[in-house]
């Protein structure tokens, strides 16, 4: 596909927006025209289909079909324990791997993949399809999160975009990135209230704009409610009509799928019915908004808590906020739009598609980050607050939620026992005053102290939340100023060094696969000159040929025929080339045959 | 002192919000590290560490109350002196608290106390010597412990 290159100058190659949602993902680019979304809407299912990973729309198929080789949603359980998803667990077909205590991993068909894993192949997936839309190489991205993901979850979806082969140049949060999308700033100034509700998660986001800066105020949200949650209510419903009776995985699937067509007409339609085929039975409901909307009304209660926390957060009242923005699929539920209608006293901005905003923002983010967009600064803030283990199992807040990113503290540590050598940090996240009330982040640990007596040593260790909303910790000696050695435990999700690991073995799948593609086309090769020997061997031509030509043909066929199941295609192909060899005279004797038969005009 | 010289200000006490505001946006144009995400390592780290600062000074020198904490630290002024007669006073409204009586009286306290620091504040000349921060230092003691007091009141 060729396309027209706009020349921004020095090519670093195109940054591409990427919204990896729990239900469906985009890609998208910010051209001279403004922001455009690549290619249709990718489904973030993965499945294993023939042996291969495979992402989107194919991997629907193969969940429809056969549900035990397919995973979606997974974005559920990016950067997250094995103890804290049992509720996932309960209504979700996650299928845990054994080990999962450590490293989170789910099993899809053969494999065992971590969330991190999953996402990959989504990004994978859009990497590709951005490709082929822009005709050139993706390397470099945008992805956007939830706001009110912490830091482990942030990581989680940093370490799915190096396992893609992209280098995500910034993580940002949803809300922002829609408000970027709407081009609010063309007014001047004013406050924006962003409401996203979408398949997995809500966020509530108050921003501040001033001359093209975008200052989020406050942001405040709960990472598992969203669209799936209603879909299960409609579930558990269909399930109670059913009997109760357990219904096979595909079935099951199928289900989820009417129940969800039938949950988005009732925003168009006051009555919509599923009917749908289970296995030789037919069921069939009639479901009215009226209904629907009783049932998910604690769901849509829920998202208003945070909402009325960030007002408080922002300083602001309802009067003075300007502008309220809708993000996300769940958003066009009357019920919800008449919610955040009652709650900010405001018609809500839905001219954009709340499927795409966000990643038409990440492009508009993208587009900031390449120097494209000169007049326009994203100044986010962190979702919760940040904090230490001190005496009696206390948090002490280092960085308060809603601090505008970058932010930093630094805090003095010192020894407790004559001659120790290294002190443990243990950073958690969340507003509980306990630790066990909060989210433990990482142990780090400051190693190769000098002795010295209790209390006598002075190390400085700097916190840095950096502009993704990812920890960084640094330490150095205070006498000395010299570097001290920081070693970090995350709590959840991977180590460094596993997502390298992941990323070689990665790299050796694909070396795996590419040989064995060279060795199945080495073998369809030598399936082809085996069968055309053995269709020669019928005709006059083959009689043709010296006994010696013979026997040196049906050696080569032999020879070839024991070469075929090696698992080195250098050896078939040479053994092809020699009974292609072997092979020539009969080739020519055929061809004369040929000949001379078109010229006496009759058929061989 | 680092924060003033983060917003490219003369050490004050009494800061205008907006014009705080503006220098704030003006320096994040300059130094988010959205301007960097393409340079070398060094210079990326550079803006991390220009805009985790400029934040970090946005944040406190915004707020009155903080602002005062920062320049008295800073001044190295920690004595945590009450001044004579106010622990006494502390001590009855406490007995009151105690009663059921509500904590709008040390609210009302609270308020007077911005009042006076902002007046407080204002004679500050800029030097870390000034004795007009002593008094700074002395307004922030006496809101720390009414704070407190307010602070466990509703935590009972």
């Amino acid at each position: 596909m060729s396309t027209f290159q706009i020349d921004f100058g020095e090519d670093a190659g195109p940054i591409v927006g990427i919204d990896l949602g729990t239900t469906n993902s985009l890609v998208a680019h910010l051209s001279l025209t403004g922001p455009r979304i690549l290619g249709p809407i990718v489904p973030s299912i993965v499945a294993v289909q023939n042996g291969e990973l495979v992402a989107g729309e194919p991997a629907r198929a193969v969940l429809l079909a056969d549900p035990s080789q397919a995973v979606y949603s997974a974005k559920r359980l990016m950067g997250r324990g094995a103890a804290d998803v049992a509720e996932e667990l309960s209504l979700f077909p996650f299928r845990l791997a054994s080990g999962s205590e450590q490293v989170l991993r789910l099993v899809v068909g053969d494999r065992t993949l971590t969330p991190s894993e999953i996402g990959a192949q989504v990004l994978r997936a859009l990497k590709v399809q951005a490709e082929s839309e822009l005709g050139r190489p993706v390397a470099q991205a945008v992805v956007t999160v939830p706001a009110y993901f912490n830091d482990a979850q942030r990581q989680a979806t940093k370490d799915a975009g190096r396992l893609a082969g992209l280098d995500v140049l910034r993580l940002v949060n949803e809300p922002t990135a829609a408000a970027l999308a709407y081009g609010l700033d063309k007014r001047k100034s004013g406050t924006i209230a962003v409401y996203d509700l979408g398949g997995g998660t809500f966020d509530i986001s108050i921003l501040k704009l001033h001359d093209g800066i975008f200052e989020v105020l406050a942001t405040n949200g709960d990472t598992h409610l969203g669209g799936d949650d209603i879909d299960n209510l409609l579930m558990a419903i269909a399930m109670e009509d059913l009997g109760g009776e357990p219904i096979a995985a595909p079935e099951r699937e199928r289900l989820r799928r009417e129940v969800i067509a039938a949950k988005e007409e009732l925003s168009f339609v006051p009555i919509s019915r599923i009917d749908v085929e289970l296995g030789g039975r037919r069921y069939q409901r009639e479901l009215t908004r009226e209904l629907f909307e009783k049932l998910i009304a604690p769901i849509v209660e829920r998202t208003m808590a945070p909402c009325r926390a960030c007002l408080k957060d922002s300083g602001l009242t309802v009067e003075q906020i300007d502008e309220v923005v809708l993000v996300g699929g769940s958003t066009r539920i009357p019920l919800v739009r008449q919610a955040v209608r009652n709650l900010f006293r405001a018609e809500p901005h839905v001219e954009l598609n709340p499927d795409e905003v966000v990643a038409l923002g990440a492009a508009v983010q993208a587009g900031i980050l390449a120097g494209d967009v000169q007049d326009t600064l994203l100044l986010d803030v962190t979702p919760l607050s940040l904090g230490i283990e001190t005496m009696g199992g206390v948090v002490s807040k280092l960085i308060h939620r809603n601090s505008t990113i970058p932010a930093s503290a630094t805090e003095q540590f010192t020894t407790s026992v004559d001659g120790q050598r290294n002190v443990l940090i243990h950073v958690l996240q969340g507003e509980r005053e306990l630790v066990k009330d909060c989210r433990s982040l990482a142990r780090f640990e400051l190693k190769d102290l000098d002795p010295l007596p209790a209390g006598l040593a002075r190390i400085e260790v700097k916190f840095t939340i950096d502009a993704n909303g990812i920890l960084n910790v640094t330490a150095r000696d205070a006498r000395s100023g010299r570097e001290t050695t920081v070693e970090v435990k995350p709590s959840y999700g991977l180590t460094d060094a596993q997502v390298e690991a992941m990323i070689l073995e990665s790299i050796t799948h694909a070396e795996d696969d590419f040989r064995e593609r060279q060795v199945r086309e080495s073998r369809v090769e030598a399936d082809n000159i085996l069968a055309a020997t053995e269709k020669a061997k019928q005709s006059d031509a083959w009689f043709d040929l010296s006994e010696e030509e013979r026997a040196a043909v049906d050696r080569a066929v032999n020879e070839l025929l024991m070469a075929y199941h090696s698992s080195d295609h250098h050896v078939i192909q040479r053994y092809t080339a020699q009974l292609n060899e072997a092979t020539m005279a009969l080739a020519e004797n055929m061809m004369n045959t040929a000949v001379q038969g078109a010229l006496k005009g009759t058929k061989i | 002192m680092k924060y003033f010289e983060a917003l490219g200000l003369a050490p004050s006490l009494a800061l205008d919000p907006a014009e705080l505001e503006l220098r704030f946006y003006a320096r994040s144009r300059e130094l988010h590290p959205d301007r960097f995400v393409r340079a070398s390592k060094e210079e990326r780290d550079r803006a991390l560490e220009a805009s985790s600062t400029l934040n970090d000074a946005y944040r406190t020198l915004r707020d009155p109350v903080a602002r005062a904490e920062y320049v008295t630290t800073s001044a190295g002024l920690d004595s945590k002196a009450l001044p004579p007669g106010f622990l006494e006073e502390m001590f009855e409204l406490n007995m009151e608290l105690e009663e059921g009586g509500d904590a709008a009286p040390l609210r009302e306290r609270l308020a007077a106390l911005d009042v006076e620091l902002e007046s407080a504040g204002a004679a500050w000349d800029g030097s870390p010597d000034s004795p007009s921060l002593g008094k700074v230092r002395e307004i922030l003691n006496r809101r720390r412990y009414i704070e407190n007091l307010v602070h466990e009141h509703l935590s009972d």
